[in-house]
């Protein structure tokens, strides 16, 4: 069903939940353009909404689901990814795809993430990374960058971050990406490529929170914010002292991890019809 | 054909029950001492169409089995009790969303690592407080390795008929006792498909019910598109915070265990009609319970015992009416006193309820409860 061809232009509504419009999202949080590009690369790949689940956990990013005019689940939190293993392994039929956030999938959901990236089921895997723990009052994440103020790091974080991106490759992901919600046309395109890999594809989105963190730390309206991901991304290289980054440590862009690896859905089916075979059933 | 009766291990009459219950997803982490169930589905599910995924944890474990019962699956998990701790968020988690599932909790000594190989009977309060906020729960204790499989097979059709997760809770002693058991013909298994919202048309409500309390549920690709949160929710399915509304979503879903009490409720009694003591016990302590009123008949006492098969909902009615006219009530158990309270509050203190608690690891003995019973006697 992935390959069949859009038979019209896409528009948002037709996979939106519009009686529950207007969304709660804060004004300039960048995850409604997460869930637009989301939207879009289903469109593109031709996945029927009755075909498509969506499984989220807890935090701002876990009510991405319940706009979407699929089948949704608002799970608990840093379980989605438990949760879609469980329900793709009894409906390969689906197409699973869990978004959530740098909180959900790194800190409490962190032990999920390595484990289903080392499985390597066919899941497509949303991590919205805004650095913060938004719908709790804005306190520090995994992802937090160095001296950002939070509402637990009032004095400026410490800790380091985690690179989820290095992480899911390492933990064996067939395909991993990071992509800024400021090239959304970038971020379809990723989405929709890792829709239609077979296996455990992993996407970053570079969200911005500018309710709670932004203000919090003097990164200027949305709008400035968004655009600071430009210099963010940059490599080192091509930065320059005069560079304001909303980032302190540049994260790179694009398609890191595209392997052929075994997709455990079809490995556990082939495995199971042999024992059968062998046992003459 | 009759059933066929053959010498089996609990856990494996566990594992054998649930495949005769049409169970066809199982994930789980190992734990001593309920391995065997994972063990067992490991090797048979894959032979019959089925699915088994040995998950990183418990709190996957749960999550996993959760998920692909929303895919349409009878899915169960097995654990011990710091699993059974790991999984109470999920419990909750499904309880909230309506999803059958079933939960095998094999009791051993706690708290926290305690004895791993050695029998308790102490998650009886966990399983019926062990999740936050109020929920519906069901909980059954068999007491030997037949019972096992006939309520593993019950704890699926209550699963599926009332969509909620029903938690077995045995104790390690008959979780690795070698028993016969008469294993029914296929034909004679029973347990109730789910109620689906197929052809239920576009005015579908995926949390209305009707006078059972049980809604139907979409599945995933039957055009319902259907949302599920943990969050509290109205009738459509989408979060709610109308007070109104949240108190008749509430009131529904735990009225659905009180509307059903008849069909939850078991429960079994040896010469309870006219006991002076009357003893309540359940799992293997109710074993040892047994022996100690055909002991104590013959010397004269009369002693009798109530056994609740259905730990959660208590059956509240029958124990009242025989405990009404003895003269004390004796509650056995492995742990410091857990049943007992639930005794004592259905009870009240005509007549007194004593705890006989043992925490050290080893099943109670007949002749702890005779002696126990005979100092009651004597003394109410």
């Amino acid at each position: 069903m992935l390959d069949a061809a859009p038979s019209r232009s896409f528009d948002p509504k037709d996979y939106l939940r519009l009686q529950y419009m207007p969304h709660f999202m804060c004004p300039g949080c960048g995850h409604g353009i997460a869930l637009h590009a989301l939207l879009a690369a289903v469109h593109d790949c031709g996945i029927a909404k009755d075909d498509l689940a969506v499984v989220c956990g807890i935090g701002c990013s876990g009510r991405v689901g319940g706009y979407i005019d699929a089948n949704t689940f608002h799970t608990t939190h840093g379980r989605p990814l438990a949760f879609a293993t469980g329900l793709k392994l009894a409906r390969p039929d689906l197409t699973v795809v869990v978004v959530t956030g740098d909180g959900d999938c790194l800190a409490i959901g962190g032990n999920h993430l390595i484990h289903a990236a080392r499985r390597n089921l066919d899941l497509t895997c949303l991590m919205l990374n805004n650095e913060v723990y938004g719908m709790t009052g804005g306190q520090a994440s995994p992802t937090t960058a160095a001296t950002r103020f939070t509402s637990t790091t009032q004095s400026g974080a410490i800790e380091p971050t985690f690179d989820a991106c290095a992480l899911a490759a390492a933990a064996g992901a067939s395909f991993v990406g990071r992509e800024v919600t400021r090239q959304a046309p970038a971020l379809k395109t990723l989405i929709a490529r890792a829709l239609r890999h077979p296996g455990f594809s992993f996407v970053e989105v570079m969200s911005d929170c500018t309710e709670i963190y932004g203000r919090k730390n003097d990164l200027g309206e949305a709008p400035e914010m968004i655009l600071s991901q430009k210099a963010d991304m940059r490599p080192d290289s091509h930065r320059d002292a005069t560079d304001q980054p909303f980032r302190p440590h540049a994260l790179p862009t694009g398609v890191f991890v595209e392997r052929d690896l075994p997709e455990y859905g079809a490995r556990l089916r082939a495995h199971a019809a042999a024992i059968r075979k062998e046992a003459g059933r | 054909m009759s059933a066929r009766l053959t010498a089996l291990h609990g856990n494996h009459a566990c594992a054998l029950a649930s495949i005769a219950a049409g169970c066809r997803f199982f994930a789980g982490y190992p734990i001593t001492p309920s391995s065997e169930i994972a063990e067992h589905m490991s090797h048979e599910l894959p032979r019959i169409g089925g699915t088994f995924v040995q998950m990183e944890d418990e709190l996957a474990s749960i999550a996993a089995v959760v998920g692909a019962s929303l895919g349409g699956l009878r899915a169960m998990t097995a654990t011990s009790g710091p699993g059974f701790s790991l999984m109470q968020e999920n419990i909750g988690y499904a309880a909230m969303t309506e999803v059958p599932c079933v939960i095998i909790d094999v009791m051993r000594g706690g708290p926290s690592t305690g004895m791993p190989t050695r029998p308790a009977q102490g998650d009886i309060m966990q399983a019926r407080f062990g999740s936050h906020g109020d929920r519906p729960v069901i909980a059954l204790a068999p007491a030997s390795v037949q019972e096992i499989y006939t309520e593993t097979i019950r704890a699926f059709d209550l699963a599926e008929r009332l969509r909620t997760p029903v938690t077995v809770l045995y104790d390690q002693v008959i979780a690795q006792l070698l028993e016969s058991v008469a294993v029914p013909p296929p034909e004679a298994v029973h347990v109730s498909e789910r109620k689906w919202a197929n052809g239920a048309g576009p005015a579908y409500q995926p949390y209305a019910a009707g006078e059972d309390g049980v809604p139907a549920m979409a599945r995933p690709g039957d055009g319902h598109r259907a949302h599920t949160t943990g969050l509290t929710h109205s009738e459509s399915g989408f979060p709610t915070q109308s007070p109104p509304v949240v108190d008749r979503m509430m009131r529904r879903l735990l009225g659905k265990i009180d509307v059903n009490q008849a069909l939850i409720e078991k429960y079994e009694t040896l010469m309870a009609d006219d006991a002076d003591v009357l003893i309540v016990a359940y799992g293997i302590t109710a074993r040892a319970a047994r022996r100690a009123v055909t002991v104590l008949r013959a010397e004269g006492v009369k002693a009798g015992l109530f056994r609740p098969i259905t730990l959660w909902p208590f059956p509240e009615a029958p124990l009242r009416r025989l405990a009404g006219p003895a003269r004390a009530v004796l509650v056995p158990e492995m742990n410091a006193g857990q049943l007992v309270l639930e005794i004592q509050r259905l009870v009240g203190r005509d007549p007194p309820v004593h705890p006989l608690g043992r925490i050290d690891g080893e099943p109670i003995a007949p002749d702890e409860i005779v002696t126990a019973v005979k100092e009651l006697a004597v003394h109410a």
